[in-house]
């Protein structure tokens, strides 16, 4: 990448208009000095390469070919930069092919760097998994024509996708600067095939959203399970719907597979990710219809006491309280509106 | 993966990119655009005073729950009522009662904000002008640390470890629309569940006045960081709500204190009248009675209260008669409420 060019507070040229006010009054002087910070800041050039913003991209190879960028396990933060999420690619004979593109514009633009320390080939696939925003802000740093989603997932970048960018640049501030929603144009369907002379495999599964899209590479035995599976790190609920993604889990555990890419949370040679995420979904969905029906209040329901085997779940506090938010009104509602 | 609020959508005034968490987003309102512009209400008013439908709430039949009428039923539920309701209920009430039978010190001069809210000398000239007020451990306010869905934040208000309550206030000091709704436990346990509108972080405080005409204050803290921009649920997108407008669906369930608990819902968009061109449009008014016409608790509502509003209430025992409770009361447009709530 290249360094752009800086300018820092205090080489920013004075307004013209400035010398009007050549003695202000003291308590105004402070004012003006911290007026121009704020000019400073917003002069500033837009994404460049800025110590100051580096995720510091490590891919990590997990099979031939299959490298995998691992994020922490916490939330969206001015401190992470919102590089809490596990991103792909996958080397073929004649191009790369991308699994999600981070939280980010500078997080893509890194990303494709750190593709380029590896490789040279042309990027020819990249794959939202689903519409959540750590999974498709980084799209900008992609060729657009190859970027490509489930048709239930483009739809949710174009209708929500605005709106997850306005809360990620709160949450996350400069670190989103110059980051665009860009919605894939390619809808994907469920197969089997070969791109860039590898054998993948797409699933079209759901539950942790209204699409998720699974990536098997049946050469070395790897799925990308994106945020179907959580290792380690409590789900999180938005737009769940359990039973639906207990069923994704229960197809996903029939792949004969060597290796699992979670979407949050370490890579596992073993079925633990799919066990720890199924076990707490379980958990929630009883928990909560189990408060419903016994005519808890949904103030009380914040309080329930989590089972010491999900202590260890990173961020679980958090997630089991969003949960409630997320999931206990419709359980609350069934219950209320029963009839005989 | 995805942050708190971030049912984030195409809202109506967006939150500007680069902005600071106090700017306001134009929340504090139920309505968005997809909603159909009400109706006429004088036809929706004559519908409902022309007799709908019966909306008494009945709970499922053999649907296997631990809380059907049978005897059977009861046993279960005691084992249930035990495990998830005492740690909750009973727990906390005697505790503030043993910190009011000890004397410690639950009351503090309303001179100093226990929440160090720049509002609190605003929000004491406006409701507390001239009036003694405390401020009172006793006073619970319970909800999440942080408001997940600003339109929809849980909030539940003990006030029950006081004695010779007669009416209890609720407020946020920093909602552009501050008071929320008040209640008085005419018959109930001085608690109130329910949901609120959260346009930024900031104190959720009642107010509870007793017989000495005293006011004791209580809160907490709720941060809506990233908040305040979160457009309503499905529910008001839905054109169906104007048939179902008042509509009360709800149950009662029996306590392990010997009272009971009673939930119930209204179908109601809550509008604050913030939203550009949608007036004001909210419950005022409901009285909870036993069926002997004995009042129980008396909710007087605001905007800010939650669409579709939720209450949870609860009775001591032998507070009510008759196995059933009467739900009546009216929105600020004279549309009427009124249904029976069966177990």
């Amino acid at each position: 990448m290249s360094r752009t060019h800086s300018l820092s507070p205090l080489t920013l040229p004075a307004s013209p208009r400035l010398p009007r006010f050549a003695t202000p009054p003291r308590g105004l002087r402070g004012l003006l000095r911290l007026l121009l910070c704020f000019v400073a800041i917003a002069g500033a050039p837009h994404v460049g390469a800025d110590e100051r913003f580096d995720y510091r991209l490590e891919p990590v190879r997990v099979a031939d070919g299959f490298y995998v960028l691992i994020g922490l396990t916490e939330d969206f933060s001015v401190s992470n930069g919102g590089n809490i999420v596990n991103t792909g690619f996958i080397v073929g004979e004649d191009g790369v092919i991308v699994v999600d593109t981070g939280p980010s514009l500078r997080y893509g633009q890194q990303m494709l760097a750190a593709i380029r320390r590896i490789t040279e080939l042309p990027v020819v696939l990249t794959l939202n998994t689903h519409h959540h925003p750590d999974h498709f802000l980084g799209n900008q740093a992609f060729p657009p024509e190859t970027l490509a989603a489930l048709p239930e997932t483009i739809r949710g970048i174009e209708t929500e996708g605005e709106g997850f960018n306005e809360n990620m640049y709160r949450l996350n501030r400069d670190w989103m600067r110059g980051t665009e929603v860009v919605a894939p144009s390619v809808a994907l369907t469920e197969g089997r095939r070969r791109v860039a002379g590898r054998d993948l495999e797409f699933l079209a599964l759901a539950g942790h959203t209204a699409a998720d899209l699974v990536v098997i590479d049946h050469a070395t035995g790897t799925v990308f399970a994106s945020d179907l599976l959580f290792h380690d790190r409590a789900p999180t609920t938005p737009h769940a719907d359990i039973d639906v993604w207990l069923a994704s889990l229960a197809r996903l555990e029939s792949i004969p597979a060597t290796r699992w890419i979670p979407g949050h949370g370490p890579v596992s040679e073993d079925l633990a990710p799919l066990h720890q995420t199924r076990d707490y979904l379980q958990w929630l969905a009883t928990t909560i219809h189990q408060g419903a029906s016994s005519g808890m209040d949904m103030a009380e329901m914040l309080d329930t006491p989590i089972p010491e085997r999900f202590h260890a779940l990173a961020e679980v506090d958090t997630e089991f309280r969003r949960s409630v938010i997320h999931l206990f009104p419709a359980a609350e509602q069934a219950v209320l509106e029963a009839r005989d | 993966m995805i942050h708190c609020d971030a049912q984030a959508r195409a809202s109506a005034q967006p939150c500007p990119r680069h902005g600071h968490e106090s700017t306001p987003c134009g929340v504090a309102t139920t309505s968005h655009h997809a909603r159909p512009v009400r109706a006429p209400f004088a036809r929706l008013h004559r519908m409902l005073q022309a007799g709908r439908q019966s909306i008494t709430a009945r709970p499922p039949a053999g649907d296997g729950s631990a809380f059907n009428h049978g005897l059977a039923g009861r046993l279960a539920m005691g084992v249930f009522a035990i495990v998830l309701a005492l740690p909750l209920h009973a727990g906390a009430s005697s505790l503030n009662t043993l910190l009011g039978v000890t004397g410690s010190p639950t009351v503090t001069s309303a001179d100093v904000d226990p929440l160090a809210s720049p509002r609190w000398g605003d929000m004491r000239r406006m409701f507390f002008a001239d009036v003694p007020v405390v401020f009172d451990e006793r006073i619970r306010v319970s909800g999440p640390r942080i408001a997940e869905d600003s339109m929809n934040v849980p909030v539940s208000v003990d006030v029950s470890a006081l004695p010779g309550i007669e009416e209890v206030i609720v407020f946020v000091d920093f909602n552009p629309i501050i008071k929320v709704l008040s209640f008085q436990p005419t018959g109930a346990r001085a608690s109130l569940g329910f949901r609120l509108k959260l346009q930024q972080s900031s104190p959720v405080r009642a107010a509870a006045r007793t017989v000495d005409g005293t006011w004791h204050v209580g809160g907490t803290w709720i941060n809506a960081t990233g908040g305040g921009c979160t457009l309503p649920s499905v529910a008001s997108a839905s054109p169906e709500w104007q048939e179902r407008l008042n509509e009360v669906s709800g149950r009662i369930w029996p306590r392990v204190d010997g009272g009971e608990r009673v939930r119930l819902r209204v179908i109601h968009p809550m509008d604050t009248g913030l939203a550009g061109g949608i007036p004001a449009f909210y419950i005022e008014d409901l009285i909870l009675a036993d069926a002997n016409g004995a009042d129980l608790m008396r909710i007087h509502a605001f905007e800010p209260v939650s669409e579709n509003p939720t209450f949870t209430v609860d009775l001591p025992a032998e507070a009510a008669s008759g196995g059933r409770i009467h739900a009546r009361g009216r929105d600020n447009n004279g549309n009427p409420i009124d249904a029976w709530v069966t177990p």
